[in-house]
């Protein structure tokens, strides 16, 4: 079978970057029988992919059932903390449920382990994996994709999968795809700190094997959108930073300094105290949810993953692991139907944004639609997590002065904060919606 | 815990660095004219852009964490930024 009637093809599917969405993109096709190349720039798999550190994996183990016991997962979430930091303290939710670990929900991942095991999971399906080559461009023949080149070599296919991450770009180079905007993107900068796995369990109150996952606003990103996160691994603790890109440059924020204030942090130092770091990289993040999508489909082409603008970000969970999975498996349903009728042109591929859409990764993406607008607000970096504090020590600040009831304490702390009642209303309003 | 700056930090990665072929290019005219110098300057998590004494924007793309954050706060022009070739650039051990 030729692409376009054209030269014949080296491969079925060439597949641009060996991340989740990537390699679940291969491990799909190859499994039915399709002819797949990996092609991945850095030296190994997995040695330029960076992630916070929590996957969500329900999805790939539906795949893989053996997941959590054969996968080089770190711990399985039983613990979720949301904290806000304000100047003098913090106010936080502390969710620890057993229920969440049993169901096997959320584990946290290093990407330079969990990502050559995927590999491996490919190239046993039948894939080839090749490391160490960059894919400078794709090979355009008559208005369709008919390929890639990388160096002096062409590779042909009858589709190209664009699974190179965040920046997209090989379908930005083609001008598939608009540069996002700033305030649609975040730098994440993380740490890992080495510590033993038994200081970690007791440290972060966790059982063998268990995990958590705290999500810090407030002062910890000096007013700037976005969030810290403190992660733990077996025997190391991912820690880091979001910062919205358009906040960050209109402040004039300086990230690395960020980054050092988060881990001096009152709240965070103690969890990583007498560790040592072994390990400091950034990554760009996805901010901008379902409007980001945009296409992911071309003549040839398709996009899956970070490379398709697939994150969720809710404030109280960051999601792009699970999404990139998701992703990968409807890209190879709408691959393996488009090669079986010889038609791969957008429309011929049209049946993977159809089964992304009915998949839990199109219904997510709907239903937060709202949220990364409603995190645009300052408010929620600024001013919420101070309000509450305030509101609390009224309760908790006994001083001999007559007690008043909760609610003439909260109107007071209103009152003398510069949120608006009219404000909290509102906010509150639009949290409920997005959420 | 004590805490290395940026350049103590990046020495606990590897890198493999490209020495004939730099992935980073400023136009100096514009990114000075267009503020981009200064945005990118404060904003990349690895200290790769610098002011050099003679007022250009020094680059040592070999401590490159290759997010990409410079690109995305450029205005349009005034960066020369790709990925580093096929084996070479940062090479992540934990991720």
């Amino acid at each position: 079978m030729n692409g376009g009637g054209g030269a014949p093809v080296d491969f079925d599917v060439i597949v641009i970057g060996a991340g989740p969405a990537g390699l679940m993109t291969a491990h799909s096709l190859a499994r039915v029988g399709r002819s797949v190349v990996v092609i991945e720039r850095g030296e190994a798999v997995g040695s330029k992919n960076l992630s916070g550190g929590i996957m969500y994996c329900h999805a790939i183990r539906e795949v893989f059932p053996d997941f959590l016991d054969s996968a080089p997962v770190e711990r399985l979430i039983a613990r979720n903390v949301l904290v806000f930091g304000t100047g003098s303290g913090h106010v936080a939710i502390d969710y620890a449920d057993q229920r969440l670990s049993a169901a096997g929900t959320a584990v946290t991942v290093l990407r330079a382990r969990l990502d050559p095991w995927l590999a491996a999971r490919c190239e046993e399906a039948g894939a080839m994996v090749m490391p160490g080559l960059r894919v400078d461009s794709l090979l355009i023949e008559g208005g369709r994709v008919a390929g890639v080149v990388a160096g002096q070599d062409e590779l042909r296919s009858h589709v190209v999968v664009a699974a190179d991450g965040v920046n997209s770009f090989i379908a930005r180079g083609a001008g598939f795809r608009p540069p996002p905007k700033m305030s649609q993107l975040g730098v994440g900068i993380k740490g890992v700190v080495k510590l033993s796995e038994a200081q970690i369990n007791d440290r972060f109150q966790l059982a063998e094997g268990q995990g958590a996952a705290f999500s810090i606003t407030g002062e910890v990103t000096g007013g700037i959108g976005g969030g810290g996160f403190l992660y733990t691994n077996r025997d190391s603790v991912s820690v880091g930073l979001i910062l919205r890109l358009d906040d960050l440059t209109a402040q004039g924020g300086d990230s690395s300094v960020l980054f050092e204030g988060l881990l001096a942090n009152r709240f965070v130092a103690p969890y990583i105290d007498g560790g040592r770091l072994i390990e400091y990289g950034s990554h760009l993040v996805n901010e901008g949810g379902q409007a980001m999508m945009g296409d992911i489909v071309w003549d040839g082409l398709v996009a899956v993953g970070d490379a398709a603008g697939l994150t969720i970000n809710t404030g109280l969970t960051v999601r792009g692991m699970d999404l990139a999975v998701g992703s990968g498996i409807a890209a190879a349903k709408g691959i393996d139907a488009a090669l079986a009728a010889g038609d791969a042109t957008a429309q011929g591929l049209a049946g993977y944004p159809a089964a992304l859409r009915e998949s839990f990764v199109g219904q997510d993406m709907s239903t937060f639609a709202k949220m990364p607008a409603f995190l645009e607000n300052p408010r929620l970096y600024r001013d919420y997590g101070q309000l509450t504090a305030d509101v609390l020590r009224g309760v908790y600040n006994l001083d001999l002065t007559p007690r008043r009831p909760l609610l003439s304490l909260a109107r007071q702390a209103v009152r003398e904060s510069p949120v608006r009642i009219r404000q909290l209303l509102a906010d509150s309003l639009k949290a409920v919606r997005a959420l | 815990m004590n805490i290395p700056a940026v350049a103590g930090r990046l020495a606990l990665n590897r890198f493999v660095l490209d020495e004939e072929r730099p992935h980073i290019v400023v136009n100096q005219v514009l990114a000075k004219s267009t503020g981009t110098a200064e945005r990118i300057i404060a904003v990349c998590p690895a200290k790769v852009y610098s002011w050099a004494a003679d007022g250009t924007v020094a680059v040592e793309y070999a401590g490159c964490l290759e997010c990409g954050t410079c690109l995305a706060v450029a205005y349009p022009g005034a960066l020369e930024w790709h990925y580093p070739g096929g084996g070479f650039g940062v090479q992540f051990r934990e991720g």
